[in-house]
Parts: C-alpha cells; structure tokens; sequence
C-alpha cells in the first residue's frame, strides 16, 4: 500500500501534516490580523463608534466565549485518547467539538437576526461592517472546522488516521483563539 | 536525522506521545476564570482596569491556549518561527499604515471623509460627549443606529 507523503516524510522534524496545518494557521495569522487590526486603527480613529458597540450582546458574547473554550477542551481530550490509541474516544471528543460548534453558531445566528431586526445591518454604519465581516468569517472557519472534524471522527471511529485528531485539534484551538481576541474588541471595548 | 524518524507516523497507528501529560481540565477552569475576570473587569468602567482585564487577559488567555492546547511551546523551533513572522509581518503593516487610518490630518493633508464621518456619528448621538481626539472606549448610552438615510429617487428615463 503507498502510504501519502503527508504520513510518511518530514524535512522539518515535524510531520508533513500537521506542518501544513501550521501553515495554515500562519495564513489565517495575516486574513484575521489584517482584518482586526484594520478594524482596531479605525475604532481608535472614530470614537463614535463607541455609540454603535454599545449594541452589541456583551453576555451572549461572553457565553460563547464559553462554549468555544470548552469545545477546545473537547479536543485536547480527543487528541490525548488519540495518543493512547483510543479512536472510538478520540472520535467520541471531536463530536462533542462539532457540538460546541453548533451551539456557538446557534446563539451568533439568534444574536444577529436580532441586531438586524433592530436595524444594525452591515450597510448601516462601518463599525457593523466590521462586525459582521469579522465574525462572519470567524462563523466560516466554525463551520470549516466543523465539517473537517466530522471526516476524522468517522475514520478516528475505526482506529484510523489517528494523527489528523491532533491536526484538526490545532486549528480548532487558533479558531478559539481568534475569538478570543474578537470578544474584548466587538463586545467589552464599548 | 533522528528528527525524520520520529516525524514519520503510519496510518491508522496512535501518534507519539509527545507532549509532557498535562491537566486540560484545570487549564479550562483557568480559562473560564479568566473570562470571568474580562466580563466583570470592565463593568467598574474604569478604562484601566477595562484595557487590562479585557486586553490584557485576552493575552493571557491566547497564551494558555497556544502553549497547552495546541503545545506550541513543544512544537519544532521552526513553527513558532513561522509564526512569529507572520505576527511581525502583520504589526509592521500595521504601523506603516496606522498614521493614515487613525489620524484625519497631518502638517499638509487632511481627510476630510472621515472627520465628516466622525461629525455624523456625533450628531446622531447627541447624548455621547467625545471629542475627536479622545480614545475610543469611552462609555455611551445604548442608542440603536440611525438607518440609512434612501438616496432619492432617480427620475424615470423614458
């Protein structure tokens, strides 16, 4: 059987696989980087935004600030069952991942029907452009993610490609990550 | 040499053990208590206390997450390398570009759309008191936006 390249060579010292999973966190680093710093040098440079972030839900923010952290928790224990060989447990963790995802996206969704239902649209003033652009594509990467760690629970399940657990699990923590500095910047700075 | 080997992994075998064993769930409490702190923190609107608590603690935060869930501090010198590039690359677009975004004139220039900008964000709530020049942060009343005004009509073309 010819074993992938991704499994079977490294120039690094790390393997190929989760090397590319690093670079596409370093990718994500400039997309997510350019888009908060963008939106960081244009709240300093407009005060009246402050009026419009008064709007946003700093409790339902704060909960799935909550809820990501603990799907990340999920995977960490999904990769160490993978470690010790436990599939079945490794796949078991990255579905409790997928679910965190899932109630993550639910609360955003009933977040913005009602900020849009109240007028705050992406159209209505820059701030919510930012708003919406940002968390829109971190909402993205939620599904990515989501998506991604479906396949390698149903292989996880059956013993294999046990090391993708550690892969998704990297870049479910940067996606935590992300919204771990989105939180103070689109909820608490007000 | 030794670094190939212990890369390789085969299909469907368990990845090495590489990582020294750590305890996730107190990580996560920490975490949790952590967010605690960057929610209450900012309720004393004290902008110190706020830029601390909220940014200061989101620092901490991405820390822990970094280095114990996803082990960067365990990883090949060569990632965090990568990394740490890519952050500088970024902070030094950001400083090139900073003077031009935040600031809305200079000795010989002056954006105009954007002081207008910040006028009509002023105007619309008359209950919040900054002045241009104060950092952004300070605490207003909640006021939903104004909608966007239509563009009037075009007349019909016949």
């Amino acid at each position: 059987m010819i074993r992938p390249i991704a499994t079977t060579r490294s120039a690094t010292g790390v393997p190929t696989g989760r090397l590319a999973v690093w670079w596409v966190i370093a990718s994500e680093i400039v997309i997510f980087g350019g888009l908060l710093g963008g939106y960081v040098m244009h709240r300093l440079g407009h005060p009246d935004w402050a009026n419009q972030a008064a709007n946003t839900n700093t409790w339902a923010g704060a909960f799935n600030t909550f809820v990501l952290l603990t799907s990340s928790l999920a995977a960490v224990l999904g990769h160490q069952a993978a470690e010790k060989g436990d599939g079945k447990k490794a796949a078991n963790f990255l579905y409790l991942t997928c679910l965190g995802g899932l109630v993550f996206l639910i609360v955003k969704s009933i977040e913005w029907t009602t900020e849009i239902q109240h007028g705050m649209t992406i159209t209505s003033n820059t701030f919510w452009s930012f708003y919406y652009t940002a968390a829109g594509l971190h909402g993205l990467h939620v599904i990515a993610g989501m998506v991604i760690m479906l396949f390698v629970a149903a292989d996880a399940k059956k013993n294999k490609e046990l090391q993708r657990v550690e892969n998704i699990g990297i870049y479910w923590h940067f996606v935590d990550l992300v919204w771990i500095f989105l939180f103070p910047l689109l909820y608490i700075a007000k | 040499m030794s670094d190939h080997a212990h890369a390789e992994q085969s299909p469907g075998s368990a990845p090495h053990a590489s990582h020294p064993p750590t305890n996730y769930v107190k990580i996560w409490a920490i975490l949790c208590v952590l967010l605690v702190v960057s929610v209450l923190g900012p309720m004393l609107e004290i902008r110190v206390v706020t830029m601390v608590t909220a940014f200061g603690v989101a620092v901490v935060k991405a820390y822990l997450v970094a280095t114990r869930f996803m082990h960067l501090n365990h990883e090949k010198k060569i990632v965090p390398y990568m990394l740490g590039t890519m952050l500088a690359i970024m902070a030094l677009m950001i400083a090139a570009i900073s003077p031009d975004v935040m600031k809305h004139e200079g000795t010989r220039w002056e954006n105009t759309a954007a002081k207008e900008s910040v006028k009509r964000g002023m105007l619309l709530h008359p209950g919040a008191h900054h002045d241009e020049k104060a950092p952004a942060g300070d605490h207003a009343a909640p006021v939903p936006p104004a909608p966007t005004a239509p563009a009037p009509a075009e007349p019909a073309k016949h």
